[in-house]
């Protein structure tokens, strides 16, 4: 959702109080499935399984669905999103979990996926920038490994002022990385979850569930779930309390990650941009009622 | 005997090259007929199976004795002296080629007759060199100059000025007016253009010269019995009859014209040596501007340009450029050869630049500037490509498609990414596939309650997987048709431990399957093959 200038707009045009209040409702609300206001994106993942690139794909389909049907009733909207996505991955992303499979890819995205194969992290961010310049192209994913010198902070910055420029989304999934620092708005970790049982194999694996935590957003207030691609839809649950092993893996995690937010101890402050949402302190006021009351005053 | 339907009568000038490969080596030595090196014997020849056979001999050589199509072994016991070069048939090809473009000098369209001939339409043009005589003279003159023995005719049809310049009289022209066969009739039956054993057969049969070609076909009987003999014939070259109607003109004969073709191309010779780079992006983008002019006359966007920088030391240094789709756009041009232009070595200066469409293919008037528009509404996807692939390389940016294949790692073959899919089918759906496949399938080791059972445990990469669901195993049989014979079989088994990582691993053979490394078998090893979402 593009925040309007309040200056562009006329001076009957700007927002009511009423206005504001209901769209800081809106952007105070948790994450949920179906928000079509994605654009730059993190996952944080491990080299071990595919989890982030599955949890990657799961929320792009997610993001791309809610777009389609917010435009949908527009004449020119298309009937189907025929358009490219374009995966890159870095040479050690692909060493380390492989290349995309197109007879595993979701059906949706299986005849449509350009694929880029980056020798460093510098080439990558290349072509992930290119590939978001690009009309063309319904998203791009990308895959680096590691934490790249190339990929600071004006890197990601980059990236994300040129997504939001033209509006096409990025999903960066980051493999086996420290939280670094990064512009990206909404930022994951992510673990495979125990999948639920499918219907006529019980001892079989079922569809893919994810354990997820949405660690740092600049729009949505941080939070866990466990997310589930059902019937092709993306299905959010909250998060089981298990306090025992929970806390251990926090633990363990926190150890590794610093992991800003008031559940655990913040090691590092990191530079934001933007007001940022805690989950456990009292939310004040959206990003567009702030911007309004700093200009205004 | 002419069609009817044509008002204006056609006119054909042929030209035969006597010697066109002899006067091709002469003008590459720089010599006149029997001067020079061309005073000594000499032969240019054809490495063949049986060993070197003579194409063609100059006039001292044929007075040695060697003539075409002699063993140059055979040649060189008539004449020791006789010197051998090899010929060089795809330039005398070329050659010809040129000549075709340039013979259309004396009429709209003109066609090769491969190995030394040409063909030019003159219908209604003969008045603009003072009639047929002043232009066959025309002709004479300006391939002698150039070197070539010629004979010339003019006939009404292409197989009968043909049969003229090669068994005329030189210079000779059959008016429409006249009987085309009785006027050839006195020529022998080579003069049809027919294949060697066709030649045989009807010296065979007695029938040496047109004349008693035709009293035989207005025989009675006389045609319906060189039908017979001919009648599996299709190929004109290989049925007298048919080449006798296109000699005569009752039957057309399609000619193919040399169309030339000139290459898009700028070119800038530059006062001064350049030996900077922002002075070569000039020059770069004054010729990308002048190919895209040069384009856009023609309708046509370039899908291939070569860039040539000539140094004054003489280096000739060549960039080459693929485009994903057809582009006329001078900023887009300069951008992608700018990637290439950052190790190029000036030395002491490049004084000639010259770019290229090697390749071009048709594009509308339609397309915008891509660069303006990149600000407002982003690059188009050609265009994204074109600029991965000259930074990443020609091979970091493909698609993947299917192949008809059982084995996973063959099922899925990589192509250019705005190829058109080929046909293929899909994998069945009851197959689970996953998300993401590695390399290489990397070896794990797997502990089992029984070797054929489930998997219980497995560790990968030093850590230690408790398998808790499993569903299998698909059996996956190798492709005896290009594998080996001691190929082991595949179970594959997709899985979920106890965190709820999913892997797709497989059982690489089965115990006593006399397969494998040792001839009983040994024990199955364990692959992870892929990741699952």
């Amino acid at each position: 959702m593009i925040v309007p200038s309040l200056d562009s707009l006329p001076e009957t045009a700007r927002l009511s109080s009423a206005d504001v209040a209901a769209l800081s409702a809106t952007r105070a609300a948790r994450w949920r499935p179906g928000l079509p206001d994605a654009v730059h994106s993190e996952v944080f993942a491990s080299a071990r399984d595919a989890s982030g690139t599955g949890l990657a794909l799961a929320l792009a389909l997610d993001t791309l669905e809610a777009r389609r049907a917010a435009q949908s009733d527009h004449p020119s909207a298309e009937k189907e999103d025929r358009r490219a996505i374009l995966w890159v991955q870095d040479k050690s992303a692909v060493r380390l979990t492989g290349r995309p499979y197109r007879p595993g890819l979701p059906e949706a995205l299986q005849g449509r996926m350009i694929h880029v194969y980056a020798e460093n992290a510098q080439d990558a961010l290349f072509a992930l920038e290119e590939g978001v310049r690009c009309r063309d192209l319904a998203c791009v994913i990308g895959e680096v490994s590691g934490n790249p010198r190339a990929l600071d902070f004006t890197a990601s910055r980059r990236l994300s002022l040129t997504a939001e420029r033209h509006g096409v989304p990025l999903w960066l999934v980051r493999i086996d990385a420290g939280r670094d620092l990064s512009s990206a708005r909404l930022r994951w970790a992510v673990r495979s979850a125990p999948s639920a049982p499918p219907r006529w194999n019980a001892q079989a694996p079922g569809d893919a569930a994810w354990a997820a935590e949405l660690f740092r957003a600049r729009t949505h207030a941080p939070g866990e779930w466990t997310l589930t691609q059902r019937g092709g839809a993306l299905v959010a649950d909250p998060k089981q309390r298990q306090p025992a092993t929970v806390g251990m893996r926090l633990g363990k995690m926190s150890a590794k990650f610093p992991i800003a937010g008031p559940s655990s101890l913040s090691v590092r402050p990191e530079p934001v941009e933007g007001p940022l949402f805690s989950s456990g302190g009292p939310l004040e006021g959206s990003a567009a009622l702030r911007q309004a009351q700093g200009e205004r005053g | 005997m002419r069609p009817e339907s044509s008002l204006i009568p056609r006119r054909i000038l042929s030209v035969w090259c006597a010697q066109l490969a002899l006067d091709r080596w002469r003008t590459g030595q720089g010599c006149k007929p029997g001067e020079g090196a061309d005073a000594d014997p000499l032969a240019l020849i054809t490495e063949t199976a049986h060993g070197p056979r003579i194409d063609v001999a100059n006039a001292a050589g044929r007075a040695g004795g060697a003539h075409a199509g002699m063993m140059l072994a055979d040649a060189r016991t008539l004449c020791p002296q006789l010197r051998a070069v090899p010929g060089d048939p795809a330039g005398d090809r070329e050659l010809l080629e040129k000549l075709a473009a340039w013979a259309m000098r004396w009429g709209p369209w003109s066609a090769m007759d491969p190995p030394d001939g040409l063909l030019v339409d003159i219908t209604a043009v003969a008045h603009l060199f003072g009639g047929e005589k002043r232009l066959l003279a025309d002709a004479a003159h300006h391939f002698t100059r150039r070197g070539l023995h010629v004979r010339l005719a003019v006939a009404p049809t292409a197989g009968a000025a043909w049969a003229l310049s090669h068994y005329g009289p030189p210079h000779c022209i059959l008016s429409a007016e006249d009987d085309i066969a009785e006027r050839l009739a006195d020529l022998p039956v080579a003069a049809l253009r027919l294949d060697d054993d066709v030649l045989a057969v009807l010296r065979r049969l007695g029938l040496k010269t047109l004349r008693q070609i035709t009293n035989v076909e207005d025989g009675e009987t006389g045609r319906d019995a060189i039908q017979r003999r001919f009648r599996n014939r299709r190929n004109p070259a290989a049925n007298p009859l048919i080449r006798m109607d296109q000699l005569t003109g009752r039957v057309p004969e399609p000619l193919l014209p040399v169309v030339p073709q000139a290459m898009p191309l700028a070119q800038r010779r530059l006062a001064e040596p350049i030996r900077h780079r922002e002075a070569l992006d000039h020059v770069l983008a004054d010729l990308a501007a002048d190919m895209v002019r040069d384009l856009e006359g023609r309708g046509q966007g370039a899908r291939r340009l070569e860039l040539g920088l000539w140094r004054v030391d003489g280096e000739v240094t060549v960039r080459a450029l693929e485009l994903a789709a057809a582009v006329r756009d001078a900023d887009h041009i300069c951008r992608l050869f700018a990637e290439k232009l950052d190790n190029i070595d000036a030395g002491f200066g490049i004084e000639t630049m010259r770019l290229r469409a090697s390749w071009a293919e048709p594009l509308a008037m339609a397309q915008g500037d891509i660069e303006a528009a990149a600000h407002g509404h982003g690059t188009s996807l050609a265009a994204c490509i074109d600029r991965l692939t000259t930074r990443l390389g020609p091979r970091a940016v493909s698609r993947p498609v299917l192949h008809p294949s059982h084995l996973p790692e063959r099922a899925q073959r990589w192509q250019a990414p705005l190829e058109p899919e080929p046909v293929q089918q899909h994998e069945l759906r009851f197959h689970a596939r996953p998300l993401k496949l590695l390399d290489r399938a990397e070896p794990i080791s797997v502990l089992y309650a029984t070797p054929d059972g489930y998997p219980r445990r497995f560790q990968w990469r030093g850590e230690i997987h408790e398998i808790v669901r499993v569903e299998g195993p698909e059996r996956i049989a190798p492709e005896w048709w290009r594998e080996k014979s001691t190929t082991r079989l595949r179970d594959y088994y997709r899985i979920e431990d106890t965190q709820g990582r999913r892997y797709w691993i497989y059982r690489h053979g089965l115990i006593g399957d006399g397969r494998g490394n040792d001839r009983n078998g040994g024990l199955p090893d364990w692959y992870v093959q892929g990741l699952c979402a």
